[in-house]
């Protein structure tokens, strides 16, 4: 099959350029030798706005090839508008397979969560990153977060957890908890709840993160380790909640409430839509060689 | 038509599609410290540059890089070659490459002098391509570190004497340093800065599992 066959002729496979594929495939391979550091890179104008992943969009325009199949997920769904579209839009340019399912995948493109089935070796997964600099909200100076990381000075993220538990009684960050890489790197997971941090250490896949405004790439290879910040008396937790999902009975999963009605009924259910559906499919086809109705 | 072995033949035949796959074989490779790749795309560079190593010269390397070439692969021939395929420019000052290639090594010091790059950008380093004959040696190293499970065996062909010495000082510069991609006939494997070696002992894993 040629790019013609497929009636791609028109664009650039996954609508980059070459060049611009190549800068920012150095950029990626530089980023998995230091895992954890915030590779400057030329980002490009991409066909959405800032906000809807540009970086992560230019990421897997850079690794994906004919034979990938992507997954794109936004929250935990793949059912969102933004993931919609970025799926549509590498159906279109690439002429790459797209799934709903974690497990078919190669590359996994998400905003905020990771999925809940174990990642396996040989996938990817691309994070779209609005915001790569963990120090930024304590030092506005790129020229001082850059020196900071260069000397590994990371008094002051410490200072700011702890006045957070002086505060609070508890660390209260629960997104874009900081992570510090290989015992190295302080580094931001970016929008991503912090129950999914511990999902990042130790994983079989490579993590490839995208910031497009912000022009940086940066990477934890397979089998990395990944520590939440904490303190000894204060050690990292991450949320609990209280419920199992009300749709497939799992627990020890994020969960989102959903409103189901203007009178306050609500419900709350697994974010990953996909881990849903299939552990319900499941339950169904169990059922069902059990002669039972559902 | 072109005379084969003139600058212009033994490219990629889709410069889309090969410099994809060629691309993730390097990212395999360095997330996957030791493992070896195996990119099926044909290319025929001039000799001595080996079709792997061209492989990864036209996957990276374009106007914005700068690349040294040691004594036995600074041909004529392999400028013209990667000028025309690549359009890169070539340094004699190893400091300023972004990318290395050299033949098999005499010595350690062959592969000294590179950029490590700085405190603040470790980025700005230079990435060497060794060609090595293959991955079959007698001299096994244990891999540990990023990207590994638990250990990797990894075999280079005719490294110089004191490489893991080499290696540990590398190491040791974290989180600046260089990175080693290996090209046989048809492998490549890679080293990031991160990697740990150890010597395999008589032929017994070090490690205990
Ligand atoms: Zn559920």
């Amino acid at each position: 099959m040629t790019l013609q066959d497929t009636g791609l002729a028109a664009y650039n496979f996954a609508y980059l350029d070459e060049q611009t594929k190549r800068m920012i495939r150095r950029a990626i391979l530089k980023a998995i030798a230091i895992p954890g550091y915030q590779v400057p890179f030329a980002s490009r104008e991409m066909p959405m706005p800032y906000g809807w992943g540009t970086g992560g969009v230019q990421v897997t325009a850079s690794i994906i090839g004919p034979e990938d199949v992507l997954k794109v997920i936004d929250q935990g769904s793949d059912d969102t508008t933004n993931a919609v579209s970025i799926r549509k839009f590498f159906e279109k340019t690439a002429g790459v397979e797209t799934t709903t399912r974690t497990g078919e995948a190669t590359v996994i493109q998400t905003r905020h969560r990771i999925p809940e089935a174990p990642l396996k070796e040989g996938q990817v997964l691309v994070y779209q990153v609005p915001i790569p600099e963990p120090l930024r909200f304590l030092e506005p100076r790129e020229t001082e977060t850059r020196k900071m990381h260069a000397l590994e000075e990371y008094g002051l993220m410490h200072v700011k957890l702890y006045e957070d538990i002086a505060r609070n009684g508890h660390i209260a960050t629960t997104y874009a908890y900081p992570v510090k890489v290989e015992g190295r790197y302080v580094m931001d997971p970016s929008p991503t709840p912090k129950f999914d941090n511990p999902k990042m250490d130790n994983c079989a896949a490579l993590q490839l993160f995208g910031a497009g405004r912000e022009k940086r790439i940066y990477a934890i290879p397979p089998y990395t380790s990944v520590v939440s910040l904490d303190f000894e008396d204060h050690p990292f937790e991450v949320n609990r909640f209280e419920q199992p999902c009300a749709l497939c009975g799992a627990e020890g999963v994020y969960l989102d409430e959903m409103i189901l009605d203007d009178k306050g009924g609500r419900m709350f259910c697994c974010s990953d839509t996909d881990f849903c559906e299939e552990r319900r499919g499941e339950a169904e086809s169990v059922s069902a060689s059990n002669g039972e109705i559902v | 038509m072109l005379a084969t072995g003139t600058a212009v033949d033994g490219g990629f035949s889709n410069q889309v599609l090969d410099a994809q796959i060629g691309f993730a074989a390097l990212m395999n490779a360095l997330s996957r410290p030791g493992t070896l790749q195996s990119p099926g795309i044909h290319v025929v560079p001039p000799s001595p540059l080996s079709a792997m190593t061209a492989i990864v010269a036209l996957t990276l390397c374009d106007a914005d890089t700068v690349v040294w070439l040691d004594e036995t692969v600074n041909t004529s021939a392999v400028r013209d070659w990667l000028a025309f395929h690549t359009g890169t420019a070539i340094t004699a000052e190893k400091e300023l490459a972004q990318f290395a290639i050299l033949d098999a090594v005499r010595s350690v010091a062959d592969l000294q002098g590179f950029a490590a790059g700085s405190q603040e950008y470790p980025d700005r380093s230079t990435s060497i391509i060794l060609q090595v004959a293959g991955f079959s040696s007698a001299q096994k190293f244990q891999l540990s570190g990023p990207g590994i499970k638990e250990v990797v065996s990894f075999a280079p062909e005719g490294l110089p004497e004191g490489f893991p010495d080499f290696w540990a000082a590398n190491r040791a510069l974290f989180p600046r340093g260089v990175d080693l991609i290996f090209t046989s006939k048809d492998q490549l494997a890679a080293l990031p800065r991160t990697t740990r070696i150890d010597e395999k002992l008589g032929g017994h894993d070090v490690r205990s599992r």
